[in-house]
């Protein structure tokens, strides 16, 4: 009897790696997930901390695939490595902040080393040809391959028949006559794989799964990276930027306002890291200071923020400031009226 | 048996697994692992992680702000 292959697959969340991860199962490969973590994921994350969004499922879609397909599912935090594909990534940007082709290398070049570390056979990703613009063309794909190093061990089951052939094929691992020749951007020879499998329920986030291709998210890391004047981030910075309203009033110092319950109870968690400032005398938000922000800055913070609560029309708000490891001192300021906040301080 | 405590308060998903995840890959079969978070996220993804993995859930418990989520570890099927 010959012996079990083994693969370990890439798991997003999405359908196309949970298909292929299938279309090679089917064949009789033992299969494994892994999936990675940069931080910038957009699974999960919003939806733990919007209080408008408690009707969405709180799943991890990774998890949630890999239970229905039956397999073992290894999540990797790859925060820090990542921080290296991001800030200087080889091949560069896509239209945002967004380094595809390196961070396709990155994660298939981990899955190859933990491949090798557990004694796995080849690699399998939902790649299709010609699907995204960055980093699934038919000039990216053989980049991906060689540079990761993983090389003709690297398995697409969904455009297998468009690419030369591997070693698990070769090797007679799996029978390239049942991989597939999908390209292109149309989902349908997707939907209607998902259908034959009996997958009624997938993930189909619109925009991707990374928030690095969202221009307003880039946005706010590129000025992030410009008010400090260094090009470095950490988990937690990266997740403020999911959260809040974001205002820079003044170079060196910007708000991040809660806008809604959920929000004010996950920036409560940051009340210790930062100076905070709190409505007293109106029901309003919570908001952090990030940066230098001397006293001035600090009236000028709480007439924002009052501006943003329920005491918008009063003449007079009561705003607790809260200095980062200090005691709470109460300001009575006016709200800021509404022209007095210029487009420009959004971010 | 021994029984661990893992605070991930705070923590979004899937830190709260990743972290579960590592900490029972340092464990013994028989240990009981309670992990504390504030993501309510966490009381479906841990669940999922314990069955895709074959640990045991021993239990949710939900307070205000927070939720309590036990394991007990189980050999490695491998």
């Amino acid at each position: 009897m010959s012996k079990q292959r083994k693969a370990v697959a890439l798991i997003s969340g999405g359908l196309d790696s949970m298909l292929a991860a299938r279309v090679v199962q089917e064949q009789g490969v033992h299969v494994e997930g892994i999936n990675f973590f940069t931080g910038f994921c957009v699974e999960g994350h919003t939806h733990a901390i919007r209080k408008q969004d408690e009707a969405k499922p709180k799943r991890n879609n990774a998890l949630w695939v890999a239970e229905q397909l039956g397999i073992r599912l290894h999540i990797v935090d790859i925060v820090e490595e990542y921080k290296g594909v991001l800030l200087n990534p080889r091949h560069g940007y896509g239209k945002n902040l967004n380094p595809c082709l390196d961070c396709k290398v990155f994660m298939v070049g981990k899955a190859h080393e933990w491949m090798r570390e557990h004694g796995f056979d080849f690699i399998v990703t939902g790649e299709v040809v010609g699907q995204r613009p960055m980093s699934q063309r038919s000039a990216t794909l053989p980049v991906v391959a060689d540079e990761s190093g993983v090389g003709d061990r690297l398995l697409r089951p969904l455009c297998a028949q468009r690419l030369p052939e591997t070693l698990p094929e070769r090797e007679g691992w799996v029978d390239r006559d049942r991989l597939h020749d999908f390209s292109g951007r149309s989902r349908k020879p997707q939907m209607a794989l998902a259908e034959r499998f009996g997958f009624e329920e997938y993930a189909q986030p619109a925009g991707g799964c990374c928030f690095l291709t969202d221009a307003t998210y880039s946005a706010k890391l590129a000025d992030l990276w410009q008010a400090r004047g260094d090009r470095d981030y950490d988990l937690d910075d990266i997740m403020l930027l999911k959260v809040g309203r974001h205002l820079r009033p003044r170079p060196h110092f910007k708000l991040v306002i809660a806008r809604e319950e959920g929000e004010v109870k996950f920036l409560q968690g940051y009340r210790r890291q930062f100076t905070h400032l709190v409505t007293r005398s109106h029901a309003g938000p919570l908001a952090l200071v990030d940066g230098k922000a001397d006293a001035g800055d600090l009236e000028l913070a709480a007439r924002i923020v009052a501006r943003y609560s329920q005491g918008r029309d009063a003449e007079r708000v009561e705003v607790d400031v809260v200095p980062r490891g200090g005691e709470a001192r109460t300001v009575t300021v006016p709200p800021l009226a509404a022209g007095e906040i210029p487009a420009a301080w959004h971010v | 048996m021994n029984r661990h405590e893992l605070d991930c308060r705070r923590l979004l998903c899937p830190m709260p697994v990743i972290r579960t995840q590592n900490r029972v890959a340092e464990l013994a079969p028989g240990d009981v692992l309670a992990v504390t978070c504030t993501d309510p996220g966490a009381a479906k993804d841990i669940p999922a992680w314990c069955r895709i993995n074959g640990h045991e859930l021993l239990g949710i418990e939900q307070g205000d702000d927070e939720l309590v989520v036990t394991v007990r570890v189980v050999a490695d099927p491998d």
